[in-house]
């Protein structure tokens, strides 16, 4: 027996990367834009999902994705709101995974409805950590930070932070109740990610439902059609 | 429960490279932006590697501390916290040079000698 050696420098991701190429490719095929929706655990993602689908958004038909290790409760919740939501449960993985990656996004799209929707939004699993390094084939990523979380989390979690292009800040109604400087935490946010868009909200009151609901107009707004 | 996906993504990149050969060492380079715990990563890789042509794997790990550039004034530096507004122009047109990389480097595999044809 000898050694050989093997010279690979590969991202160790790329396998990950490939697949969520060909989500992207069956996406604008269907004309379909997508956003990655993540947060912590309870940071407030269904409830703001709930505030937003209450009323259409200018014409823009949306589907939802639900990504959760276990259940359907989310699911259940939107169902109410007459658009279409697919449940992911990612259970079935290595004792349940705690984020979605590229082949179980994959593993959905024969459930989701791409052809009479316009705008998918990919509910992650609630986790600040590794739904950042996992690309599903989204065209944009959008974050919850609730700021019952503390002013600190943008530094602890940078990767996450940096990758959106919006951070949604909710339960803005608590701020009464909290000792957490909200400037602080908006000035955490520009250190780790200058200039990211960032919408200030709450779900219970209603705050920045309309501007979250803009910034999803946009998004699909984007998209240059291919013509029918 | 970080380390834990990456251990599988590094152990099937190994996988795939190896063609069926026996793994001895796996060579990762890590950027500190990756938040990866280097003793949490061996520790998963170990387990992950299990039943593969991985098992049993020596896990190098090397280190790359972050490093940025500011393409507005072209200032460098190493930040000490994840701050990425430049400190010399307060641009937020900065590069990461380094330090946001997960790539497997390298593997070495075991081969069977080979014998030729008398």
């Amino acid at each position: 027996m000898h050694r050989t050696r093997v010279r690979i420098v590969e991202d160790a991701l790329d396998a990950n990367n490939t697949i969520a190429a060909a989500n992207r490719a069956d996406f604008d095929r269907h004309d379909v834009t997508v956003v990655n929706l993540m947060s912590a655990p309870g940071a407030g993602k269904t409830s703001l999902l709930e505030c937003v689908l209450r009323e259409p958004i200018d014409g823009v038909r949306v589907g939802v994705l639900e990504g959760d290790v276990r259940g359907s409760m989310d699911a259940d919740r939107l169902a109410s709101l007459h658009v279409p939501v697919v449940q992911l449960n990612t259970d079935p993985g290595f004792g349940g995974e705690c984020h979605l990656d590229a082949n179980m996004v994959r593993s959905a799209l024969p459930a989701l409805p791409l052809d009479e929707i316009d705008l998918l939004v990919i509910e992650n699993v609630g986790n600040l950590v590794c739904p950042a390094e996992f690309r599903v084939g989204e065209d944009a990523r959008a974050m919850v930070c609730a700021v019952t979380e503390g002013e600190d989390k943008p530094l602890k979690y940078p990767l996450m932070f940096r990758s959106c292009e919006l951070v949604v800040v909710n339960k803005l109604d608590l701020l009464p109740h909290l000792d957490v400087d909200l400037d602080k935490l908006l000035h955490h946010i520009d250190a780790v990610n200058p200039d990211v868009e960032r919408i200030l909200a709450s779900a219970k009151t209603g705050a920045g439902v309309a501007e979250w609901r803009g910034w999803l107009a946009e998004l699909a707004a984007r998209r240059v059609r291919t013509p029918a | 429960m970080h380390e834990l996906s990456i251990a599988g993504a590094v152990v099937n990149t190994a996988t795939r490279h190896a063609e069926g050969r026996r793994v001895a060492v796996v060579r990762v380079r890590v950027g500190r932006m990756r938040q990866v715990v280097p003793d949490s990563l061996r520790f998963c890789f170990d387990i992950v590697a299990r039943d593969s042509v991985c098992e049993g794997a020596r896990l190098e790990l090397v280190e790359v501390d972050v490093h940025l550039r500011c393409r507005a004034c072209a200032w460098e530096w190493l930040p000490d916290i994840p701050a990425f507004r430049c400190p010399n122009c307060s641009s937020a047109d900065v590069s990461i040079e380094e330090g946001d990389e997960l790539v497997v480097d390298e593997i070495e595999v075991e081969e069977a000698e080979c014998i030729a044809p008398g």
